[in-house]
Formats: C-alpha cells, structure tokens, sequence
C-alpha cells in the first residue's frame, strides 16, 4: 500500500499531509511528555522492529507469502500515540531512503498505514479486550481482532481518500470491492501474525505490553491458552461474515436504497446535489451506475474509520493525561 | 504490499565524489522535494514537460555516477504499482481506443502514463538522494530544516539498528532452518511469528540497555546538537536551479 507519487489528485495529498502532520505533531509531543528521555532509543529501535518484522515473509498458501503490516500490533505493544510515531517513522524512512512511496504520497501513506491503523486498530482493541477474558489470552485475542480490522479499516480509508483524489477511470465502487475485498483476505494473516506475536511477547515479558497494563499479575498468570487450530477457523469465519456482510451492503442492499429511492422519487434530486459539487473528483463517480448508492457506501465507510479513529485518539488522549495526573 | 526490500541502509549509499555526493545534505533534501512536488501538480497531457523532467532527472543520475544497472535494480520498487497502472486501460471508463482488436480506454491510457511517470520521477529522486547521501549527513541536513530534534532522533536509532535486527532474524531464521523449518502454508506460521515476537522483545531490551548506556554517558533527555557548518547561499542558488528550471517548464506548459 505504499503509494507513489502523482497516485492521488495534489489536493488529497495536501490535505492529508496536513492532518499527518498535525498528528505526527501530537504524538511527538506525547512520547516526549508520557516516557520522557527512555523514549527515544525505546521508539527507534521499536520502528527498526517494524521495519525488520515488514521483511519477514511468511507463507500463505503453496508460493504466497505475505508480511507484517504492524500497524495494530505497535499501538497494543507500545500505546497507540508511540506506536503511530514509530510505524509513522517507518513510512518516512520507507519513502525518502528506499524509493517505497512516493514524496508527495507521504501525507496519505502515513495516514492510511500508521495513523488509521494505530489509532482505528487501538479503539477496536479496548473495545473487543471488554468482551475477552481478562488474561493474556484476551489481550492476544483482542490485539489480533483489532490488527485485522486495522488493516480493513486501511483499505476502506485508500478508498475514500480515491473517492475525492482519484486519479484514473476507475469507479468508487470498484476500488472500494477490490481494495476491502483483498484486505479482508490480508487481514486475515495480520490477525493471525499479530496474535502470534503478542503471545510470544506475553509470554515473557507481559509488563513491556502497553495494552496489558490493565491486567493484575494475577490475571496474567491465568492459564487461558487460546490454540492454533480453534483461533485460526474463529478468525477466518470473522473474516468470511465481514466479507458476506460487506458485500450484501455493497450488492443487494443499494437495491433496496434504490428501489426506495425511486419510488419516493428523490432518486434524482439527491443526485443532481450530492454529486454535481466539485469536491469529489469526476472519476471516482463518473460511470457509476448508482451514485448516490456508492455515495452512500462511502459515507458509511467515512463514518466508521473516523468514529474509530477518532475515538481511539479520544481514548488515547485520555489515558495520557491520567496517567499524568497520577 | 510492499516492504521486502533486500538492501539495508548500509548499502543505499554508493561511494562517489560526483557534484551530486558533494551538495549540502539539507540542500539536496529540499531540492529532491521541490522537484518531486513540481512533478506531481504538473497536469499529466503536458507531455513536453515530463520529457524535460525525465531527461533532466536522467542527467543527475548520470552526474551521480550510481550507475545505470544499479539505478535500475532500485528502481523496481515501484513495479507493484506499474502492474496496476497497466490494468487501468482494460477496466477504465468512458471513451476507447481499438488497439489491435482491444478496446483500452483513453483516459485510462493517460491515468496509466501519469502514474508510470510521476512514480519514476518520484522514485527517481529518492534514489539519487540515498544513494548519493551518507544516511549520518541526511540525518544532519534534517536537523538544519528544523525537522523536530526527537522525530531525528528516532529515526537515527531506527536506522541504527535496522541492520543489527535484520542480522538477528537472518540468525534466528537459519537456525530454524538448521532444524528442519520449511513452512509452506499459513497454519505452519507460528515458530516464524514466535521468533517475530522474541525479536520485538530482545529490540526492547537492546532499547533499555542503549538508553542506559547513554545515561552512563551524560544523557540527559536531549540529544547533543550536531553541529556541522551550514551550506552557503551560492550553493543553494546553485542547486535550486534544478527544481527552478522544472518549475519555469511548467509555467510555460500550462499558460
């Protein structure tokens, strides 16, 4: 997903570069403030982990691989505002030393893969830790959910930045089915990479896992082993109810929306308004065959990747300045 | 989905003493990104104009002296997205053009010319910049933008130990595979994803006992300034003639 240059009309990458920056801002002021001077070697060396984890390439099924994306992963280990630093940190180096994304595609790249997938993968991971047990167990299982949805979420966020800045023919529709589609599948492996990789962390130094300070040490020496083989076909079936429900929203349901539509004769009317303003680019909706149904897909996806992230920036804000207060 | 890159830090930079290895970290840093933005707003039908910029961007990778071969071996990292902008035509809307009995879009023609150019010029840029930058001169140049002390910082412990980490894994992974480890499908993932784990644990260790050793050594929560003198006014006059001669090219394109 990293993108390279001219990918996105100028305008989105502007305005997302702002909000990366301002971000980036944020969060250089926390990680100054929260950990103080063990800070800063902490978060270098934790983002030569994300860089050295994303080379690591594991085997999907006969010839595929695929690797860690990390997102989800660094907000549970480290907090969400150092994990988006430091996976952050990581798409900058990507982009100006090894040619991976381009310049100008900084602004979007840093907000799809470190700050959605932090912030979006941390509300997701305190939501799902309150329906989990309260052991390693549940932390493992809440911080895998959360990196597979952080991934999806990801995609969903590439698709609208397309929807404003597309720079090719390519339909709304199009790009979102085929880009949530296939990450649905690549969240998949990162749930599975992601849970894997809490274990084995929780397993020896459960007090390094920022998302396992709630636990007593009581709590973290309950046995609750979660097996290979029962989370595997759990986290495939979450994926393949995401996958059904996604799709009867992108097919069947615009039917519905249609239908009513017609038939309360608004169909036009609402289209002529949402679409003629200029602010979503011609191409994104041009050719498709029901605007205001991909318009509708669209906001929803836009509320839910901003209602998580937004709260995980909220919840993370919040935690920060208690732990201060204490 | 990209991120496996092969060549670590240490091996982006390509000894020289061209002009282009002797420009100012900080100057050079600004240059590339003017240059990169000039690329990205210049509407793709102006055709003439990217041919200026690529030729121009094809003499600073001569004058670098990185060698063509190894300019285009790094160039590959941009070919996932290559692969999609060759799609582009096929699924692309609106008006097409019969080429050979195959319907392409035109406008999904000029989308694909767009992204292949604008990607190559980018890429381009970035890696003159590294391969011609010694990553400790980058990393000055950033402190004399006034690119926030802590941000550096981390980024120049990242790029300190990405070598060191990688070497560990390719240790842990030779082991296992001494031990008989061949995995071809997902479910056989755990001992590569547990050895992940244990990575991330020792990374955090190194982290702790590279903090305390800078305690030992008088740190005090900032980092020392890295004093360097400062690029001239006549070499930024020198240099910014690149992006300027872009940037007159695109005036005269589009009035």
């Amino acid at each position: 997903m990293h993108a390279p240059d001219g990918f996105l009309q100028p305008s989105v990458a502007l305005v997302t570069a702002v909000i990366s920056f301002v971000l980036l801002a944020f969060a250089l002021r926390h990680a100054g403030s929260e950990l103080g001077d063990r800070q800063v070697p902490l978060a270098g060396v934790a983002a030569a982990f994300i860089f050295a984890a994303q080379m690591v390439n594991f085997p999907v099924a006969a010839g595929t691989t695929g690797h860690l994306l990390g997102g989800a992963l660094a907000a549970v280990l480290l907090g969400p505002w150092v994990g988006m630093l430091v996976v952050s940190v990581v798409v900058i180096v990507q982009a100006i030393l090894f040619a991976d994304g381009g310049l100008t595609a900084l602004g979007y790249n840093t907000l799809n893969m470190a700050i959605v997938t932090a912030f979006g993968g941390w509300a997701t991971y305190l939501a799902v830790r309150k329906l989990m047990p309260r052991t390693s167990g549940g932390v493992v299982g809440a911080g895998a959910l959360a990196a597979g949805v952080s991934v999806v979420l990801s995609a969903a966020a590439f698709s609208i930045e397309w929807l404003f800045g597309a720079s090719a023919p390519v339909a709304f529709d199009t790009v979102f089915g085929a880009m949530v589609g296939v990450h649905v599948l690549i969240g998949i492996g990162e749930a599975v990479l992601t849970g894997l990789v809490l274990s084995a962390v929780m397993a020896t130094r459960p007090d390094l896992v920022v998302g396992a300070r709630h636990l007593t040490s009581d709590e973290l020496q309950a046995k609750s082993r979660i097996g290979m083989r029962p989370f595997l076909i759990g986290s495939i079936v979450a994926a393949v109810v995401v996958g059904v429900v996604i799709s009867q929203f992108a097919a069947s349901s615009p039917d519905g929306l249609e239908r009513v539509a017609i038939d309360t004769g608004f169909a036009e009317a609402a289209t002529d308004h949402a679409l003629d303003s200029s602010l979503f680019s011609d191409y994104a909706t041009a050719g498709v065959s029901n605007e205001a149904l991909s318009l509708a897909v669209a906001g929803t996806a836009g509320i839910a990747v901003t209602l998580l992230v937004g709260g995980g920036v909220v919840s993370a804000s919040r935690s920060a300045r208690r732990r201060q207060m204490v | 989905m990209s991120g496996a890159h092969g060549s670590t830090v240490t091996r982006l930079y390509v000894a020289g003493d061209s002009r282009i290895h002797r420009i100012s970290p900080e100057v050079k840093l600004v240059a590339v990104f003017a240059v990169v933005v000039v690329g990205a707003v210049t509407p793709r039908t102006e055709v003439v104009a990217f041919s200026v910029y690529v030729v121009a961007a094809l003499m600073v990778v001569a004058m670098s002296g990185i060698g063509l071969i190894k300019y285009l071996r790094r160039l590959t990292v941009i070919v996932p997205f290559i692969l999609f902008a060759f799609v582009i035509p096929f699924v692309g809307g609106g008006e097409k053009l019969n080429v050979a009995g195959v319907a392409l879009s035109v406008d999904g023609l000029w989308a694909m010319w767009n992204i292949l150019v604008k990607a190559a010029l980018g890429a381009t840029m970035s890696i003159v910049l590294s391969a011609t930058t010694p990553v400790t001169n980058l990393l000055h140049g950033l402190t004399r933008l006034r690119v926030p002390r802590l941000l550096v910082a981390i980024i120049s412990f990242m790029l300190r130990y990405i070598d060191v980490l990688v070497e560990q894994l390719g240790r842990m992974r030779r082991s296992m595979v001494a031990r008989g480890h061949d995995p071809r499908w997902l479910w056989q993932v755990k001992p590569i994803a547990s050895s992940a784990g244990a990575l991330f644990v020792r990374s955090y260790e190194r982290g702790e006992r590279v903090h305390q050793a800078m305690l030992a050594r008088g740190y005090s929560g900032v980092m020392p300034a890295m004093t360097n003198q400062r690029a001239s006014i006549n070499e930024w006059i020198a240099v910014m003639v690149y992006p300027a001669v872009c940037f007159g090219v695109l005036m005269l394109a589009v009035v």
